[in-house]
């Protein structure tokens, strides 16, 4: 009964994901691209909570949903121009990107449908087992094995360096 | 018990529905927001091969973690590199960019 439940939700969501998704590519005007952007980043965080990666949905909705977002809309007000009528699409790179995207989405579903994953039998998947937030907060902080103290190091100082760098870029002169 | 394939079909159409954007669209913001989806959709296959493969492990979901992260810097620069060249050139059109400084 509860599993029915979570595969309505499951396929609530990637409708959601896929049609949003393909709404943000081709829509003319840029501030609803980015709102399915949105939408899209919205859903994946449905999508792990749906895994038990509770922390993981928060992080995603926080700093995409966020952060991210915010920047695109003001980057977009930014640059946009009155009424801001898209590009012209040519048609040979259309259909270039259709053929290719198509060419890639049935190759790849092949290959999935057809290769066969053991995970049966796997109890964390059906069951509500989340991780708990101690277990991630000394994996991120210690320096075992399994453990991840320097990446997060060297992410926080790429970070700084991005900041700084973004700002020394889009400095008036 | 949601099948895996499931969610690897979500995500391979979410990403080829990026790569069709990168190509075909012509507003540098546009094309971000491809690469946004292009990264998404890599970061849900890591952290469902993590929960359904290797449900012991931590590894799929700390590398999504920093790959999220990793984006956040990634669309800062790039946000203020395309703020910079619609200062200089007055569009962010990719077919007029042939030059970055006047």
């Amino acid at each position: 009964m509860e599993s029915i439940g979570s595969l309505i939700i499951f396929y609530i969501l990637g409708a959601i994901i896929i049609g949003s998704s393909v709404m943000a590519v081709t829509s003319k005007k840029m501030l609803r691209a980015a709102t399915y952007l949105l939408f899209v980043l919205i859903s994946t965080a449905g999508l792990y909570l749906l895994l038990n990666y509770h922390f993981l949905a928060a992080v995603q909705l926080s700093v995409y949903a966020g952060g991210i977002l915010i920047l695109f809309i003001f980057a977009i007000l930014l640059t946009s121009a009155r009424g801001d009528k898209t590009e012209p699409h040519d048609k040979r790179r259309i259909i270039t990107g259709v053929v290719t995207a198509l060419a890639g989405i049935v190759v790849t579903t092949l290959v999935t449908l057809k290769h066969q994953v053991l995970y049966n039998g796997n109890p964390t998947v059906t069951g509500d087992q989340e991780i708990p937030v101690k277990e991630i907060g000394f994996a991120l902080m210690g320096t075992d094995k399994y453990q991840y103290l320097l990446p997060f190091e060297a992410l926080s100082v790429l970070l700084l360096v991005c900041a700084i760098g973004s700002i020394l870029i889009a400095r008036k002169r | 018990m949601i099948p895996m394939e499931h969610y690897l079909i979500v995500s391979s159409v979410m990403f080829f529905v990026g790569i069709f954007g990168f190509i075909t669209r012509k507003n540098l913001l546009a094309v971000l927001i491809s690469i946004e989806l292009i990264l998404n959709s890599v970061e849900i296959n890591f952290s469902v091969f993590n929960r359904y493969l290797y449900p012991e492990h931590l590894e799929g979901m700390f590398f999504s973690l920093f790959g999220i992260a990793i984006s956040a810097a990634e669309t800062a620069v790039a946000i203020a590199i395309i703020i910079n060249i619609y200062r200089i050139r007055e569009n962010i059109d990719i077919r007029h960019i042939d030059k970055m400084k006047n």
